[in-house]
């Protein structure tokens, strides 16, 4: 789960990490208000609040001299789709602007943090080549990237701080600085099972203060159980509203731009399953896995949410029964079946627990519902129906 | 012979009182595997359709002598059940729950390092030696007993490759499901590596997905070591990047683990990778046939 940049600065505010003071907008008003009551004689940074990298190229950042500014700014951009390289080419509305105070910058670094697959453990990524993409210096200039390893029994520990201080080139007064700026970070990363935290850029101030310019957070979905904070942080407007109500179904749905839907129990065999569809000559609407549990109910509902995209013209279902079983899921087609038209053709590939059982109940249904015996005839079949 | 289980294996299920774990417990106890005990905490004394259920691992290891587990427990516990089947010293700990917090199971791992137990899993199918063991909740009725050997980050893609396998006549000596989750116990060279030290299998079968390097320091392996023929397949080809497909541990990160750079890894090592998932079996039987 991902949030915006003001929520994230709150949060990592909350364990010390340092941030120029700010105040959340949602009209222009209240964004001119808010310069006032930030108070100095500017000038203030106005910025658009989306879920979306790449903000500043794509116009929705702006250093603004006077509250008025400020006001004509968030004008121009709130209630209006914002295009950046992250957000495809429908962009996203900006419903919220964060006034920050300015500072005076001296270096632009990069700091961040994140699971190493390879080793398990968090690492910290730094590099002195602040403001730009990490992956673009990963590919261009990878020796520009210092990582440490955070061993999980003692945390990480001030020497690997001075580390990276010393490789980023700071100067001595603000090596304490920083390691302290770090320390926090990871506190608040283990306070709130962050998987991604990324400080791009960092600011060492000319007055030798290192502060979070920008920040941004991604949560672990396995461990919001235990963040009730952070899941009420959650915004609907940045999510696919078919994926938010897949959701409420406990299922695991991604909206894509094809025009053949598919559910399939299994991740790794919903993968395989668009895929396949891939390798027929079609292209996936969507991934949905409805997983091993899945009741009648559960089933409908997916098949509700792939019908009611547009885009699609044929249903490919492929399961392989094993906690699953085929009479479920023939069930749940035959209840979504009563509640919506099935419009398109729907291709069923069964196999495992009680499949006879779930081929005697779609043949019985009278449902416009094509079976057949592999993936691979499925596949090409859905390719056909959706070309048709 | 097989790898990680075969006969004279114990296992004990904790959280068997679940309705997962019973249902589970039942079905491999007709498979044919020695469910020998059960914990729940609180339950100890208690049986369930004859098994004796315990309170903790240690009395569960001390009363049956049990040398595997196969973890049920919900995910806001399970990381702790890990630890406490590693701290009773029980060889084989088979993780299946799904969910379990990214930061817990670096702990865990973390904890088990320098202890005799391995971990397989977490968020996987369990594993099968087909005719002698059981472990796990993937449908035994599909397997047949046999010389491949199937490594697996995905459950039900496995069952997916053992099925076509079975159909053209194929059998398996063990499957191993390791998990879709970014941290786990038992990666795809472990694995491998028993596989090539075990005289009864002649192939491999290896079922890798988007995310992470896992599939990369696999195909190093093989390239490296392996003595036998292996064939791969890498689901999430039509992924999109930086969006999670389902498992934890299947993403694209900063266009790093897409499933291009990982078939032209396996395919440099000499595996012969499935341009379709439907081609599993046959490419295995290829690979043998080479």
């Amino acid at each position: 789960m991902n949030i915006h940049e003001f929520q994230a600065k709150e949060i990592l505010r909350r364990y010390g990490v340092a941030t120029l003071r700010n105040i959340v907008a949602s009209s222009p008003d209240k964004a001119k208000a808010a310069t006032q009551e930030l108070g100095g004689d500017g000038p203030w940074v106005v910025k658009a609040q989306i879920h979306a990298g790449g903000r500043g190229k794509g116009g929705g950042v702006k250093l603004v001299r006077s509250p008025q500014e400020a006001h004509e700014f968030s004008e121009a951009i709130l209630g209006r789709p914002l295009v950046t390289h992250q957000t495809g080419p429908a962009g996203r509305v900006v419903h919220r602007v964060l006034v920050e105070e300015g500072c005076q910058i001296d270096r632009e670094l990069y700091l961040g943090m994140v699971l190493d697959r390879a080793t398990s453990r968090l690492t910290v990524i730094a590099s002195a080549e602040g403001g730009v993409e990490i992956e673009e210096i990963a590919e261009k200039s990878p020796e520009k990237i210092f990582r440490e390893p955070i061993e999980p029994v003692v945390g990480l520990q001030p020497f690997q701080a001075r580390k990276l201080a010393s490789a980023l080139g700071l100067p001595a007064a603000s090596v304490g600085k920083f390691a302290k700026f770090a320390s926090a970070l990871y506190d608040a990363v283990l306070a709130t099972d962050a998987s991604l935290v990324e400080i791009n850029p960092l600011v060492l101030t000319k007055g030798g203060d290192l502060v979070a310019l920008d920040a941004k957070m991604g949560f672990d979905d396995n461990a919001l159980f235990r963040h009730a904070d952070i899941r009420a942080m959650r915004d609907p407007n940045e999510e696919d509203p078919r994926e938010v109500q897949a959701q409420e179904f406990d299922l695991s749905y991604i909206g894509l731009e094809g025009n053949i839907g598919c559910m399939v129990n299994g991740a790794g065999l919903a993968m395989a399953t668009m895929d396949i569809i891939k390798y027929a000559g079609g292209s996936p609407a969507n991934f949905l896995d409805v997983g091993g549990g899945a009741n009648e109910e559960k089933v409908a509902a997916a098949l509700r949410i792939i019908l009611a995209d547009p885009n699609v013209k044929a249903v490919f279902i492929n399961i392989f029964g094993g906690i699953m079983r085929c009479d479920v899921l023939a069930s749940g087609v035959v209840a979504a079946g009563k509640q919506v038209k099935l419009s398109v053709p729907v291709i069923v590939r069964m196999e495992g627990t009680n499949v006879d059982q779930g081929k005697k109940i779609l043949a019985d249904s009278g449902l416009n519902v094509i079976s057949v015996v592999d993936m691979a005839d499925g596949a090409k079949k859905a390719v056909a129906a959706a070309k048709a | 012979m097989s790898i990680l289980i075969g006969k004279g294996t114990r296992v004990v299920t904790q959280g068997i009182t679940g309705s997962t774990g019973q249902f589970h417990t039942r079905a491999c106890k007709e498979y044919g595997t020695e469910m020998v005990a059960g914990v729940t905490p609180g339950k100890g004394g208690a049986d369930f359709e004859g098994i004796p259920i315990f309170d903790t691992v240690a009395e569960a290891r001390a009363k049956t002598g049990c040398n595997a587990s196969v973890i049920y427990v919900p995910p806001p516990f399970a990381a702790d059940a890990i630890m406490e089947a590693a701290d009773a010293g029980v060889e084989l700990a088979i993780c299946i729950t799904e969910g379990i917090p990214i930061l817990d199971m670096v702990r865990v791992r973390r904890y088990l390092a320098g202890r005799q137990t391995r971990l397989i899993g977490p968020n996987c199918p369990g594993v099968i030696t087909p005719g002698e063991c059981k472990i796990g909740i993937m449908p035994g009725y599909i397997h047949k007993p046999g010389r491949i050997g199937v490594v697996s980050r995905s459950g039900t893609l496995t069952y997916e490759a053992v099925h076509q396998l079975t159909g053209l006549g194929i059998g398996q000596s063990t499957c191993v499901g390791i998990g879709g989750d970014p941290v786990n116990g038992t990666n795809f060279i472990d694995v491998l590596e028993l596989f090539n030290a075990d005289p009864d299998t002649e192939g491999v079968i290896l079922i890798g997905e988007i995310g992470g390097s896992a599939e990369e320091e696999a195909a190093d392996y093989v390239r490296r070591e392996m003595k036998k023929p292996v064939a791969g397949f890498i689901a999430g080809q039509t992924a999109p990047k930086g969006k999670r497909m389902g498992h934890a541990g299947a993403i694209i990160a900063g266009g790093k683990g897409t499933a291009a750079d990982k078939i032209e890894a396996l395919k440099a090592a000499g595996v012969r990778v499935a341009a379709s998932p439907a081609d599993l079996g046959t490419t295995m039987r290829d690979a043998l046939a080479r």
